[in-house]
């Protein structure tokens, strides 16, 4: 049965107190949550990250009062739901600012994570004990990337239209029920009216709930375990009397008050994007997307938006040619597993099922592969904490090399998402195919080198500089 | 620390050099596209110039369904000129329609005319403004007897929409021509987004907002963490 609560407070806040936690929460989650103090720079992006959530959800509340999703044309002979963005940008009082922080906050969302991942990479923020952390936040970018993706749909113009046709189209790949599943999704066998309302009630409400959800868990999980840092030190392990960590500082005020710094700077660039260049060129909306789609006319070049362009490098790089890469590999694998110290049974099977891989590979269509390369390449991150042998957590105490492979890392998926953007051509197809097997390369093969070099010693405290 | 930041700052700069670098990889675009003289963009006057051409030379094929008559007014035009420019039998508060029959239309120029309410955005490109496509386009026609109408255009080669200004171009000098052409760019550069000129006084006003809170917090950050050794 409940237990005796130990109610300290009195008046109002003790009357909620004893029916709800109300102090117990924020002592838990604010002004006791012990942080260590040496964050740096890249420690803005969680919070910034809850920030752009708090907009998108906000101005997406708004957005739905005015926006239609109907795929039937007007009087005029333009889309309901095109003709609808239109209006929200003329004619509902400050439509254009809540379209444009929410087409902005679409990208920054992505800006945003893609910076609060790389801090989780090179901190080792992902290793025991914050295992779930890291798995909950890999769920989030998947979430994010459907959220973003049947979110394009809306607007109704020809990327949007075209966008979804590719990828919807993707999955008639899929050995044997291909072909039925692309209609199940689309509901119907072109992208029509069906679709736009199903990506509307998904981008609205399905994938939000599960979003907030998820960023919750990956909150809880957080504050069970206690934040990592850049030293990778463990501030729990020296404690004061009161058990409170030496390197740690109450969440609240101290960054609370840093956040509010980190968002203060935040909104100054996201703000010279909505005000002042709210298409960023072409990248954050893109200019083919102003002609209202037309299921009769392709695009030239269809170009997904910026935050899908790595992987979408990475989908276009599975030709035939790559599926003997990917024959390769597993011969490879084959040839590990020979060679390891297992029990032969273990041993036997294992390389019968990569032989029967290999044949796979070279069966199914490489469009199929594509797309198991595409999705590969973002649930590979998952099994993040499980590839990561090194005997340190930080990048800072690592062997100068391994900082060095960690760089080639983000510049190669720099460029393999500009390759993204561009029509494809002969170099940066053979681009592509490097580029593709060397991010799985960096993951598949990091239980191995990251064994290896010289290791910094760790120091028992953090590395701290008073402001 | 120091170190790593700063070579990852050389890495996101090298890679983003490699982005912004047009060109590099990119193939050779088509025509150049003429710059639409950038005073104009701004000019009311230019504006109301290009919307006075838009209703006697465009409407009868393309509407601008997404905007009303009526907001007309925001480029300084009054009621009476609003009305004079309408066609009859319209009233300011209907959307700016075009009376052409879309299946007609197709019939006729094998497409139906698009609708040009944002057509000063989906022009853009890398090379160029979709004011300045707009521009050139007009000013780029060719007499081609192979072509249905007549006519050919440089900018957008097949073209199914004849010569329209024909009659224009050939009563003025090449300079009052352009300046006609310039001045119908800058209006559908206005109704491709109304709101373009107060979106950057806003905008202007909440940089000067937020430099302010930056600077506080910036501050309010400074004097909470003095204390942390």
């Amino acid at each position: 049965m409940a237990s005796e609560n130990n109610v300290t407070t009195t008046g109002l806040l003790g009357w909620i107190d004893t029916r709800f936690p109300l102090t117990k929460l924020y002592k838990e989650h604010l002004s006791e949550y012990y942080a260590p103090k040496n964050f740096n720079f890249f420690y803005f992006f969680g919070s910034l990250a809850m920030v752009v959530l708090a907009l998108q959800i906000i101005t997406g509340i708004f957005l739905t009062m005015h926006y239609k999703p109907d795929a039937s044309l007007n009087a005029a002979g333009v889309p309901v739901a095109f003709a609808s963005v239109e209006y929200i940008m003329r004619e509902v009082p400050f439509g254009w600012l809540i379209r444009y922080m929410h087409s902005t906050g679409a990208s920054a969302f992505f800006v945003v994570v893609y910076l609060h991942m790389w801090r989780g990479l090179i901190y080792g923020s992902y290793r025991s004990p914050r295992e779930l952390i890291w798995i909950f936040g890999c769920a989030i970018f998947l979430c994010l990337m459907a959220e973003a993706f049947f979110g394009y749909l809306l607007p109704w113009g020809q990327m949007s239209y075209w966008g979804a046709q590719v990828i919807v189209n993707l999955f008639s790949a899929v050995p044997l029920i291909g072909p039925d599943l692309s209609v199940w999704i689309r509901g119907d066998f072109v992208v029509g009216d069906a679709t736009l309302n199903r990506f509307f009630a998904f981008h609205v409400i399905a994938i939000p709930l599960v979003l907030v959800g998820l960023v919750a868990a990956h909150i809880i999980a957080l504050h069970e375990v206690g934040s990592n840092n850049p030293d990778g030190v463990e501030i729990k392990k020296n404690k004061n009397a009161d058990g409170i960590p030496l390197d740690g500082i109450p969440f609240h005020p101290y960054y609370s008050v840093h956040d509010i710094l980190g968002i203060a700077g935040f909104l100054i660039l996201f703000c010279a994007v909505v005000f002042f260049a709210p298409e960023l060129g072409g990248y954050f909306l893109e200019f083919n997307n102003f002609i209202p789609a037309d299921p009769l006319v392709t695009p030239p070049h269809i170009a997904p938006v910026w935050y899908f362009t790595p992987f979408y490098s990475m989908l276009r790089a599975v030709t035939d040619l790559f599926t003997w890469v990917m024959v390769a590999s597993a011969g490879l694998g084959a040839l590990a597993v020979l060679r390891a110290r297992w029990p032969m049974i273990i041993k036997g099977g294992a390389i019968a099922a990569l032989l029967v891989l290999a044949i796979t590979f070279r069966v199914f269509d490489a469009k199929f592969w594509g797309v198991v390369i595409m999705g590969g390449a973002v649930v590979i991150l998952f099994f993040l904490p499980w590839l990561d042998h090194s005997p340190v957590k930080s990048i800072r105490y690592r062997p100068n090399w391994h900082k060095a492979l960690y760089m080639v890392f983000l510049v190669n998926f720099f460029i393999l998402g500009y390759l993204g953007v561009l029509p494809p051509f002969p170099f940066g197809q053979a681009y592509s195919l490097v580029g593709t097997v060397f991010y799985f390369a960096f993951f598949a093969l990091m239980p191995i080198w990251s064994r290896i070099g010289d290791f910094k010693p760790v120091p028992e405290r953090v590395t701290f500089k008073p402001h | 620390m120091k170190k790593l930041f700063t070579s990852f700052l050389t890495a996101t700069a090298t890679s983003l050099a490699l982005i912004a670098a047009p060109g590099v990889f990119a193939a050779g675009g088509p025509v150049a596209l003429d710059a639409t003289p950038a005073q104009k963009l701004s000019d009311r006057a230019a504006m109301q110039n290009g919307a006075k051409t838009f209703m006697s030379y465009c409407l009868g094929c393309h509407g601008l369904s997404a905007m009303r008559y009526s907001r007309l007014a925001d480029i300084g035009m009054t009621e009476e000129q609003i009305k004079a420019v309408m066609p009859p039998g319209a009233k300011p508060g209907d959307y700016i329609r075009t009376s052409l029959n879309r299946t007609e239309a197709k019939d006729w120029f094998g497409a139906a005319p698009p609708d040009l309410s944002v057509t000063a955005r989906s022009r853009s490109s890398h090379s160029g403004a979709g004011t300045d496509w707009i521009y050139t386009f007009l000013k780029t026609y060719y007499e081609d007897a192979s072509r249905p109408t007549g006519w050919n255009n440089k900018t957008y080669v097949g073209v199914g929409m004849p010569h329209v200004l024909w009659d224009a171009q050939k009563s003025k000098s090449p300079a009052e021509f352009d300046s006609m052409v310039g001045d119908l760019a800058a209006f559908l550069n206005y109704v491709s987004e109304p709101a373009q000129f107060s979106r950057k006084t806003i905008g202007a006003v909440v940089m000067v907002f937020l430099a302010i809170f930056f600077v506080l917090a910036w501050r309010l950050n400074k004097v909470y963490w003095k204390n942390i050794k």
